[in-house]
């Protein structure tokens, strides 16, 4: 189910929490709503759901317009971000919950809709736990019985909201292969929030980052990663590194000296230079940006050093081969090899 | 703890040690113990012992004497309207309770604390003053008095006013029981049913009031026993216009006034069996159920 939102603004007490938001979601794609808490991701999925009305705007289930729709008639599975499972049923209830209240014209027969509950208890990997009450299952079971009561009633599109965020690191791992693989072999349209863009860049086929109630960058997690267009999206997604550099005569220049780079098409003034830590060369001293270290740690497989450049008062991180002798005080010069520049006003 | 115990009671040691581990929150031994004694012993003066002589006096002249309370025209006629009473204010105010409890849990609403407020106003305010409320509003010289009058409908000094008057005064129990319980349970449950496609009445059926039973049980509890034993404010309304438009409590203090102390406290340990039984309930709801009433936690 192809899913368009369009133009939509949503106003909480006269403050937009959504402001002229337009997003195009293809039918069968994991698509993720990554951003900050409080950027506007939650509210977006719960329009889309029809538990939240636009203030103005409209959303588009295929070429049908469902922003009159009510919850009930947009047929979506949502999956809360606590869980939300009926305490008072067991997981075999809280799973066929959706089809034992259709209306009897298209209510399925008991022993059907028992045997459909049964099937996604054995696709979510829960086959024995029918039985049990929701407080007796660990963070992860409980997830995916909310997921597979969502997708119990065939819904046109999964959404969930932040669906591992309560659990601990190793779970969401876990979870975050076997969502994909439920994707995959159920072909779901799916929409999920997250604000963690190892989780998004990981699990998603296109990301939508979104900041303060807009859509900053829509497009797949290369394309974000590579080549984010916006400072907030590269200090966002990955580590960034970030430089204030003046532009003129088509060249880079901090404190007074050309570093070596050329600035494009951006025009001449004052600029932020964005750039990978992990995506720079040493390079012999010269037209480059030089520092001294002023800290230095360990992390992973690499040495991440912070570098003071020209008594500029913003330090840069780049990373090293961990095994690099470079000391505090060690003068480093070095390239990016891939940047960004955004003129600042 | 144990530390504390050993130096109070261990005379081989110094007293007061430096060292001794005290909680800031713990008071020498002799406070708390006087402090419980004086507390158990005020239970037992205002509230054990009169429950206690209320039974003593109903049977000092004996079972068949006290048994004999009850086969009073006017004692039974009591009892059916304190039970007809209840069987009607008690449903109704579950109705608007939840109802009530409902719109302030779960929406948003301009005049929704001073819809709060005005729930809690049968706590804050005379029974005497409520049943006199009614009468100004529905008496002879009251406002729509006259109208009453010429339609013919009874309400002051009659069955009706005194189930409003008992409804005025029971209504916060509910509600009041419920609201802060549906406030933590917020919304979403409500939510992931309505996008499974059930519809309000559904939801309501299978997720709401399942989520909120005990503290619903709990509540009616309270309202009936209040119900059954409010005095003051039927008291004003009722006309004491016996075996027509006397409930138990009115009928005790007739009783009582014509020094017939033997069927008085007959019919009084009757209500003091209701008592007894609400509060044995409620203990065991509140042992068992916990966390589910937020009674016990708020009140
Ligand atoms: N029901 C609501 N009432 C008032 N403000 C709300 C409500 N829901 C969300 N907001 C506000 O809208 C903004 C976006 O919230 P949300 O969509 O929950 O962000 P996210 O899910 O990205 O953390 C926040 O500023 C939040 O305070
Ligand atoms: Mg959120």
């Amino acid at each position: 189910m192809d899913i368009r939102v369009e133009n939509v603004l949503k106003e909480f007490s006269r403050y937009p929490a959504l402001d002229d938001v337009s997003l195009e979601i293809k039918s069968g794609e994991l698509i993720a709503l990554l951003g900050p808490s409080g950027s506007g991701k939650t509210t977006l999925l719960r329009l889309i759901a029809g538990l939240e009305r636009p203030t103005a705007g409209r959303i588009f289930f295929g070429d049908e317009d469902a922003s009159s729709k009510s919850v009930q008639q947009r047929n979506v599975g949502f999956v809360f971000q606590a869980y939300a499972l009926f305490r008072n049923m067991t997981v075999l209830e809280n799973i066929s919950f959706g089809l034992k209240v259709r209306p009897r014209a298209t209510r399925p027969p008991r022993a059907e809709i028992k045997k459909r509950a049964m099937e996604l208890l054995d696709l979510v990997q829960l086959s024995g736990l029918d039985a049990r009450y929701p407080q007796q299952l660990s963070g992860g079971q409980r997830q995916r019985v909310a997921l597979a009561r969502a997708l119990a009633i065939e819904p046109r599109v999964l959404l969930l909201d932040e669906p591992f965020g309560a659990l601990d690191a190793q779970v969401r791992k876990e979870l975050r292969k076997w969502l994909r693989e439920i994707h995959d072999k159920t072909g779901h349209t799916t929409v999920f929030v997250t604000h963690d863009q190892e989780e998004a860049l990981e699990l998603a086929d296109r990301l939508v980052v979104m900041s303060q109630g807009k859509i900053e960058q829509v497009g797949s997690p290369d394309t974000v990663y590579d080549t984010p267009n916006s400072p907030f999206v590269f200090g966002f997604i990955g580590e960034s590194s970030r430089l204030p550099v003046e532009i003129d005569n088509g060249e880079l220049w901090v404190g007074g000296r050309a570093i070596g780079l050329t600035s494009g098409e951006t025009p001449k003034g004052n600029a932020l230079l964005y750039f990978r830590p992990h995506d720079v060369e040493l390079v012999p001293e010269g037209a480059a940006l030089a520092g001294v270290v002023v800290a230095s740690r360990r992390v992973g497989g690499t040495r991440r050093v912070e570098l003071e450049i020209g008594g500029n008062p913003e330090r840069v991180e780049i990373d090293l081969p961990f095994d690099h002798p470079a000391g505090e005080k060690t003068r480093i010069a070095f390239k990016p090899k891939r940047w960004r520049l955004f003129p600042t006003a | 703890m144990y530390e504390e115990d050993i130096a109070v009671y261990d005379s081989r040691r110094p007293p007061e040690p430096a060292y001794q581990h005290t909680r800031p929150t713990t008071e020498p031994r002799w406070i708390k113990w006087t402090l419980i004694g004086i507390g158990v012993s005020f239970m037992a003066l205002v509230i054990v012992l009169p429950l206690v002589l209320v039974f003593v006096e109903a049977f000092r002249k004996g079972a068949e004497v006290y048994f004999k309370a009850f086969t009073d025209r006017n004692a039974i006629a009591a009892i059916q309207l304190t039970l007809l009473v209840a069987a009607i204010a008690v449903p109704l105010n579950l109705i608007f309770g939840v109802a009530a409890a409902w719109a302030i849990a779960k929406y948003r609403f301009w005049g929704k604390s001073f819809l709060v407020t005005l729930i809690d106003l049968p706590f804050s305010i005379s029974p005497v003053v409520s049943g006199m409320v009614y009468v100004l509003l529905f008496g002879a010289q009251g406002l729509i008095g006259p109208w009453l009058r010429s339609n013919d409908i009874e309400i002051i000094f009659a069955v009706p006013g005194i189930v409003l008057a008992t409804i005025f005064v029971t209504f916060p129990f509910i509600a009041r029981e419920l609201i802060p319980l549906m406030q933590d349970q917020g919304t979403t449950d409500e939510e992931a049913a309505l996008s499974l496609g059930a519809t309000g009445w559904q939801t309501f059926f299978r997720v709401t009031l399942p989520n909120i039973k005990w503290g619903l049980l709990y509540g009616v509890l309270l309202c009936n026993a209040r119900a059954m034993g409010e005095f003051g404010a039927v008291s004003v309304v009722s006309g004491h216009i016996r075996g027509k438009t006397d409930t138990m409590p009115l009928h005790i203090e007739i009783l009582y006034n014509e020094y017939n102390f033997a069927g008085a406290f007959a019919v009084a340990s009757l209500l003091a069996m209701l008592a007894l039984v609400t509060l044995i309930v409620k203990t065991v709801l509140e042992f068992r159920y916990g966390d589910e009433l937020a009674g016990t936690r708020s009140h």
